[in-house]
């Protein structure tokens, strides 16, 4: 097999085989301790070929700042749906972390493949938070434009879009373009028969795709050892011939540390890569679900201990970084973005019906242009009938 | 597997004269072709590169274009349709080969949620153009699993285009214009008809292709391709020929029937099967996949629907049997042949 030339560096440096350069580390890489002081180097779970630099203090605080609109974003739609505004929406409270630094890793020109929970890290990357909601406000099926900002469309069948992402990431490699894609999924995800073929293509043609797998244990309500008897999800990796690591999810230190790590190597033509952040899904899958059917109190309690919010924003005012002043910026830039959302899903949609047969093909058929015009009648001597009464 | 070394001895037997042509020859210049004008078009699957397909129809393309246009992929049906509309999405127009109808059904949900879904999921942002060509239908002798005739599911798909070529020229025509098409085009390719031959001018036709105004394409456009006064059949793929073949007995039995190739299933030519059906009065439509809910049920409702006055008799379809494609033994009794047209012919109510 090719070996990319990072892990030759750390073979030849650490004297370690190929499979553990690109097996996990045991346990996973965390940098802050959950109660926000900085790990030192010997205990972030780090060995040798798995060394991660600490992001610069600017760096962190932006990723600080995200986190709080994070935040912001998740609770307010929640509320939203609770008023009726959203018919649905699949929260990543609790998963801030992961959805920051996804958004982070990535330059201007890469690609991100987000699942349904992703909104987050859809609207990090650059989306309009009103228009990444349509799809959960029920007025279309996605809002927003793929190409403006790279994303692509949130997908509820689960895995397919790691394949759009390998494709995505197979083309720009033809035309010799630096792109990388970042394709992600959930712990449930990686049962899907998708999830094998997708990280098999991409290892097959070396293609420069990190695949970022959110394990916040359950796949709405079944736990992950109903899943998988892996070791851990990042070790499904080295079957095929690409490097694992496992990373704590609620640390947004290691997190960018990890990524940045995968991204860069993936850009150098390392091949696909496969990162497995372990986080947990505070609240239920959705609106609609029940989650103390399936999972305790203290289990909850244990993970809110872990916040990837209070962890960070301890750190940083431990080191003087997060002044009162910054916090207050910060609050006033996610309240922005929330009352952004309460305006634009505060007030209903024109709807056009015709709109249901235009987008169906490029041009619309014969057939569909005689079914538009049967609907328009329809409506039109609804109108009437309205109008005489 | 027989049929491997069946195409590779036709083809080699088929390749002997420069003249005519064969259905496979066409569809393997046609993707040349549209390779050789458009830098995007590449095409992969299973066995495409090297081997030039199982059948043989991306053979040569590999050598003239490099591997990076013509590659094997891993076999996985889900992952070649998924990268497919990847690349799709990102400025190729990647053009896909699935082994076999029933091999393709792993790639079903891609297909039905995605590449049919994402231009309107999208508002149109996202445009899908690709192409997945699936060898169809039965007429081989082949086993279980590699003559099914899957046309629709694809058809009952919205957001799909289906096309289904006949003859060697539409092989050519249809395939070039679902290369350039910007919808997703599954292209259904009756595998009887990959050794069939026609004395066809593919340099003729590649000028037509490239000087074509978009009015002139065959996309949309059932084609009339033997006239007649008395009865209609309508068919498409692989059912034209044994329509052709009835249509002729018919005539030395002094019925003169008009046989209309629909060429693409979706979208569909209403205009062109109502002109004949009002003209003759009476319509046999024959398909060979099986009958229940199938496109051969739509073509029948629609003909009823549209053209009731115009009908001298019910329509009547000849189809496959409801049964799960039989073995190479059977074929004969279960597919739609000239006996079985000209019997439902003869029912169409002549004496009123």
């Amino acid at each position: 097999m090719t070996i990319p030339a990072e892990a030759q560096a750390a073979i030849t440096r650490f004297g370690i085989s190929i499979e553990d350069y690109m097996l996990p580390v045991h346990g996973q890489i965390q940098i802050l301790a959950e109660d926000g002081t900085m790990l030192p180097e010997d205990r972030r779970g780090s060995s040798p070929g798995h060394q991660y630099p600490v992001p610069t203090d600017r760096e962190l605080l932006e990723a600080y700042r995200r986190l709080v609109i994070g935040r912001r974003v998740n609770d307010q739609n929640s509320a939203l749906v609770r008023q009726g505004r959203l018919a649905v929406y699949p929260s990543s409270h609790g998963q801030e972390a992961c959805q920051v630094a996804a958004a982070l890793a990535l330059r201007e020109g890469d690609w991100m493949f987000p699942t349904y929970r992703d909104s987050v890290a859809v609207m990090t990357r650059g989306v309009d938070p009103v228009e990444a909601m349509t799809l959960f406000r029920g007025d279309w099926h996605g809002g927003y434009d793929p190409h403006a900002h790279h994303v692509g469309i949130q997908s509820t069948p689960l895995t397919t879009q790691l394949l759009h992402g390998v494709g995505v990431a197979h083309a720009a490699k033809l035309r010799g373009e630096d792109t990388v894609v970042l394709a992600m999924c959930g712990d449930g995800a990686t049962s899907e028969g998708d999830f094998h073929e997708a990280l098999n293509f991409a290892a097959v043609f070396n293609l420069p795709v990190v695949f970022f797998v959110q394990n916040n244990q359950y796949a709405i309500s079944v736990p992950l050892a109903h899943q998988t008897v892996a070791p851990s999800l990042a070790h499904k990796a080295v079957g095929y011939g690409m490097a694992g690591e496992r990373v704590d999810g609620n640390d947004i230190v290691a997190l960018l540390a990890v990524l940045d790590r995968a991204v860069t190597l993936a850009r150098a033509g390392s091949g696909p890569l496969l990162v497995e952040a372990n986080t947990y899904r505070m609240q239920a899958h959705t609106n609609a679900d029940d989650a103390t059917r399936y999972r305790n109190d203290a289990e909850v309690q244990a993970w809110a201990a872990k916040d990837p919010l209070n962890r960070m924003r301890h750190y940083l005012r431990s080191t003087g970084v997060l002044t009162d002043d910054v916090e207050t910026a910060f609050a006033g830039d996610a309240e922005d973005i929330a009352q952004q959302l309460r305006e634009g899903l505060g007030s209903d949609p024109t709807l056009d019906p015709q709109d249901l047969f235009r987008h169906v093909f490029t041009e619309p058929t014969p057939q569909l242009r005689e079914q538009a015009a049967l609907l328009a009648d329809e409506l039109a001597r609804d109108e009437l009938s309205r109008e005489e009464h | 597997m027989s049929t491997v070394a069946e195409a590779a001895a036709a083809r080699a037997a088929a390749t002997a004269g420069p003249d005519p042509v064969t259905f496979a020859k066409a569809l393997t210049t046609a993707m040349a072709d549209a390779m050789r004008a458009d830098d995007g078009v590449i095409v992969f699957g299973e066995d495409v590169a090297k081997l030039g397909g199982v059948f043989r129809i991306t053979d040569g393309l590999m050598a003239e274009f490099g591997d990076q246009r013509c590659f094997d992929t891993p076999l996985a049906e889900s992952g070649i349709v998924g990268m497919a509309l990847g690349m799709a999405m990102n400025g190729m127009r990647p053009v896909v080969e699935m082994q076999f109808d029933a091999f393709a059904y792993p790639a079903f949900e891609q297909i039905a949620s995605h590449v049919a879904k994402m231009h309107n999921r999208t508002r149109g942002r996202v445009t899908l153009p690709m192409v997945i060509r699936v060898p169809y239908a039965g007429g081989i002798g082949g086993v279980e699993h590699h003559c099914d005739s899957s046309e629709a599911y694809y058809a009952h798909t919205p957001g799909l285009k289906v096309f289904t070529p006949s003859s060697v020229a539409d092989a050519y025509r249809l395939l070039r214009e679902a290369i350039a098409s910007d919808d997703p085009v599954v292209f259904m390719e009756p595998k009887k008809l990959y050794w069939s031959k026609d004395a066809v001018d593919l340099e003729a036709l590649r000028r037509d292709f490239d000087g074509a105004e978009a009015a002139e394409r065959a996309e949309g456009r059932a084609a009339v391709v033997r006239p007649g006064t008395d009865a209609t059949i309508i068919a498409y793929g692989p059912a034209v020929p044994p329509a052709l073949a009835a249509a002729e007995a018919a005539s030395a039995e002094g019925r003169s029937v008009e046989v209309v190739d629909l060429r693409t299933i979706v979208p569909f030519d209403d205009e062109t099967v109502c002109e004949s059906v009002r003209k003759t009065g009476r319509v046999v439509v024959v398909a060979e996949a099986q009958g229940f809910a199938s496109v051969a049920s739509e073509i029948t409702a629609r003909v009823q629907e549209r053209c009731f006055h115009s009908l001298a008799a019910p329509v009547r379809r000849v189809t496959g049997f409801d049964i799960p494609f039989p073995p190479p033994k059977f074929e004969h009794w279960h597919l739609p042949g000239v006996d079985r047209i000209l019997d439902a012919l003869d029912e169409l109510q002549w004496e009123d």
